[in-house]
């Protein structure tokens, strides 16, 4: 029984834990138009994003190319998760990523039409 | 959300003044085959300069004027569609992908078997594509394309194959429907029976220690299978399925959307098998006259909006085996068989009942927050007695897992928490022929709580740690810890690491069911009973690399396992002494080593193949000394090889599959000479051709055990069924010979 309540307990303070750290911190939810063909992109994307400090959630849809952002307004803006992913070579909404960003990229994620596949 | 939006969106044109535009969304489906809007299709006027592209949402907005009457619609990829308009309604569509576009389907083809480069368990994932490659047709027969687990028959009577992974039969495998327990206790022998394999949508095998989320059970590994969901699958499938050997099948379901949120599903198997067959002459059927039924319905339920989902499910089944002497009706016989001893027979008739429920929350605006709760079910009555043994095993059980997962400040800290509660109750009843009876009442309850935390360095290395703390009536409190690592040292490789620990109640009775088709009798050692069995414990290891390579542009793997068993006390089942089977505690070493290296690759498009070599070295402390486990190969070869035609107009095309096997030496207990101390290693040959002539038809034929490699006595002492030297469980190679198979498969 003891183990019992120890359990709930323990469970108990999670649950308000996870409870206090959202009344605290305000969350922005956005999203971002990033070009990108595969799963190998997706992966880059969401890490990318997920780099950026305050980013709490990513996710980008392969098929209609948008990255899903949850963030911290404090702590991260829209503009530095944008060039973080434009650094890496993907395109974010009417950005474009610099050629040699967009040269590093492998070769299955050359998601530009002229580019040699 | 998404859905909110968008019949929002539908709505706004009846309160917009301005007539002069046509708005609309166009929407393509997903693989989970939802709609999604997609971005960037170019929608323009017929005849005229006037064009727009959709938004990132698949949104458009394009100037009207009564002229304008065909709407071209065309994207990369998918087909050009030319719409009449006639007003200005809010448009919406769907875009199919266009199917002549061969390249695009040959990239995107989804490869049938796939070991998991992502996760830090070493997981496969075996498709439903990799399932039509078995010939037949439930769980248990799923995994005779995959070198990871072996499958053999349990004895020579019941026909009954028996998977082990690592080189350690199911009790120590987690067997799970849709991640809860089904494969156990009074179901473990036959339990994988129950599954029919047209109802699965996928299996999940994990290789060593798995995630503490699902209990403290598994030590080996685990095995997954996720069913089919009434939502997304076909509305209407058939197969029908009959064997030389004289089994036949059929297997039906009808998926149907009741409304906006609930859809729902029946899903039906039967099998049945009324020829006799006694190809080595021994009297005895080589597999046993059968009949099952098996009935599922299952309710699924999704609201985006409102972030709720839930799955229902009933499942009731019946299932009948008539097992021993070729000429045997039971009726007649089955009273006399006792004091005459002439004809000995066998019957199993199990009915089982099962009822689940999963509720799942996802939190709004908070993806990556959720919370679950499963509850499961279940009643198992099997009734069976084999020449004058009696083994009856009832067992209900209840399961309930509550699963809360979240995320630390970002995604890259993740972790699940929850509470679960098990309760079984068996009742057994042995009776036999010696005169060892059992007659049991036994309760188990455990009630547990987990914590897992996993962590992602956005790079190259993934850390999944969890713990679990049990209350369990028969065990005592334990602690469960469990470890996977995940590291990728360059681009190409990926190195799994895992460590943790399992324990379990063994029911020796139900887990060695063919004890009772032979003449050995149970015993335990000086004046011990089955009471003073301990519950068993293990640790295991594993250790695993992962390699991409490429040969002349086409994708290829290299899987590297080794993974190490150690028991700290485990009931050993001896079958040393050929009149009897004993049952004890560890005394010693046990432990299970196993190295796998498999290689899987595309030859030529659309040719694949796939090459193992297993070593296994299973060691367990008898009475007097540590030896190898008996009937385990230590070698085993495995090749696949699959190919498929390119696609014709009609999408029709062949596909062929052929697997091979050498099983090695297996040591063979002594059965008082009459078979060798070893057994000889011995070549499997399997093949299967199936011609799809639509998306909605295809016919397969194929062959089994083509070289036709029987073990020639599989019946020790079938002359004299009553006497004290009948044995029906040592067997090394198949019973049945060389059958030939075929079926349809139909869906809409």
């Amino acid at each position: 029984m003891k183990q019992t309540i120890l359990i709930l307990t323990l469970l108990f303070t999670y649950g308000s834990y996870a409870q206090k750290t959202e009344k605290k911190l305000k969350t922005s939810t956005t999203f971002l138009s990033v070009k990108g063909v595969c799963k190998m992109c997706k992966n880059r994307i969401e890490k990318t994003a997920l780099k950026n400090k305050g980013v709490k959630y990513a996710s980008w849809n392969l098929q209609s190319k948008e990255l899903h952002l949850i963030y911290n307004p404090n702590k991260a803006n829209k503009s530095d998760i944008s060039k973080s992913i434009l650094s890496i070579g993907h395109d974010v909404d009417t950005l474009k990523a610099t050629e040699t960003a967009y040269q590093k990229l492998h070769a299955c994620c050359k998601y530009r039409a002229d580019s040699t596949h | 959300m998404k859905k909110i939006m968008q019949s929002l969106l539908l709505l706004i044109p009846l309160f917009s003044i301005s007539q002069e535009s046509l708005r609309g969304v166009i929407e393509t489906t997903n693989s989970q085959k939802e709609h999604i809007g997609l971005p960037g299709v170019s929608v323009h006027w017929l005849n005229t300069s006037v064009g727009v592209t959709t938004n990132k949402k698949g949104r458009f907005q394009i100037p009207y004027t009564p002229k304008n009457k065909k709407l071209i619609i065309s994207y990369i990829g998918y087909k050009t569609d030319t719409i009449d308009i006639k007003n200005t309604q809010e448009l919406q569509l769907l875009l199919e992908e266009n199917i002549s576009l061969d390249e695009v389907q040959v990239h995107n083809k989804k490869k049938a078997t796939s070991i998991s480069f992502l996760t830090a368990t070493n997981s496969i994932k075996i498709s439903e594509n990799e399932l039509l490659k078995a010939a037949c047709c439930n769980l248990s027969e799923s995994f005779e394309t995959n070198p990871s687990i072996d499958v053999n028959y349990s004895n020579a009577l019941s026909g009954n194959k028996e998977i082990k992974m690592l080189g350690l039969t199911s009790p120590y495998l987690l067997i799970t429907q849709e991640n809860i327990p089904s494969v156990r206790g009074a179901s473990q022998a036959y339990g994988m029976n129950f599954i029919p394999g047209t109802w699965i949508k996928s299996i999940q095998l994990t290789k060593g220690i798995g995630s503490v989320v699902n209990g403290f059970e598994s030590i080996s590994g685990q095995i997954n299978a996720e069913l089919r969901k009434p939502k997304t699958d076909h509305p209407f499938f058939i197969n029908l399925f009959s064997s030389m050997s004289g089994r036949m099948e059929a297997n039906t379901y009808m998926n149907q959307k009741i409304s906006e949120n609930w859809s729902t599903g029946l899903y039906l198997h039967g099998n049945k098998r009324k020829t006799k067959i006694d190809h080595n002459k021994d009297g005895f059927l080589d597999a046993p006259l059968a009949e099952q039924i098996n009935f599922m319905n299952r309710w699924q339920y999704i609201n985006p909006t409102s972030g709720w989902v839930s799955f229902i499910d009933v499942k009731y089944l019946t299932d009948d085996k008539q097992l021993g002497d070729v000429s045997f009706k039971p009726k007649k016989d089955k009273s006399t068989q006792f004091e005459e001893e002439d004809t000995y027979g066998a019957e199993v008739n199990t009915k089982r009942f099962e009822a689940a429920t999963k509720l799942g929350y996802v939190f709004k605006d908070k993806p990556y927050q959720n919370f679950g709760i499963q509850t499961a079910f279940s009643t198992h009555d099997q009734n069976a007695y084999f020449g004058k043994n009696t083994y009856n095993i009832k067992h209900e059980s209840v399961y309930i897992n509550t699963v809360f997962q979240s995320i630390i400040e970002s995604t890259q800290h993740k972790f699940k928490t929850g509470l679960n509660f098990s309760y079984d109750r068996y009742n057994e009843l042995i009776d036999t022929y010696y005169d060892y009876t059992y007659s049991g009442n036994s309760s188990e309850r455990s009630f547990g709580s987990f914590f897992e935390y996993t962590y992602d360095n956005l790079d190259n290395f993934t850390l999944v740690a969890g713990v679990r703390v049990d209350a369990h009536n028969l065990i005592g409190t334990f602690v469960t810890p469990r470890l996977h690592l995940r590291y990728e040292p360059w681009e190409q490789g990926v190195l799994k690491a895992a460590v943790g620990s399992g324990k379990r109640v063994s029911h020796i009775f139900a887990e060695n069911q063919k004890i009772f088709a032979s003449s050995r009798k149970i015993s335990f050692l000086n004046d011990e009973s089955v009471d003073d069995l301990k519950p068993e414990s293990a640790w295991n290891y594993g250790l695993t690399y992962l390699h991409h390579f490429e040969i002349l542009e086409n994708q290829g793997t290299v899987a590297l396992d080794f993974y190490r068993t150690h028991f700290s006390n485990q009931i050993i089942v001896d079958y040393e002494t050929p009149e009897k089977v004993s049952f004890y505690n560890l005394s010693g070493e046990s432990i299970a080593n196993s190295f796998q290296i498999e290689t899987a690759f595309e030859w030529i498009q659309n040719f694949e193949i796939r090459l193992a070599y297993k070593y296994l070295d299973v060691k367990e402390a008898y009475q007097d000394r540590v030896r190898q486990k008996p009937l385990q190969p230590k070698h085993r070869y495995f090749a696949n090889f699959a190919y498929e035609t390119p696609q014709n107009q009609q999408q029709a095309f062949w596909k062929f599959d052929a697997t091979y096997n050498w099983i090695g030496s297996q040591r063979i207990p002594n059965t008082h000479g009459e078979l060798p101390l070893n057994s000889k290693g011995y070549n499997l040959v399997n093949m299967q051709v199936s011609h799809i002539f639509s998306p909605n038809f295809e016919i397969y034929l194929g062959g089994e055990n083509l070289t036709g490699k029987t073990q020639k006595t599989t019946i020790l002492g079938a002359d004299t069924p009553f006497g004290t030297n009948f044995d029906t469980t040592v067997i090394y190679a198949p019973i049945v010979g060389r059958t030939f198979y075929g079926g349809i498969r139909y869906k809409i």
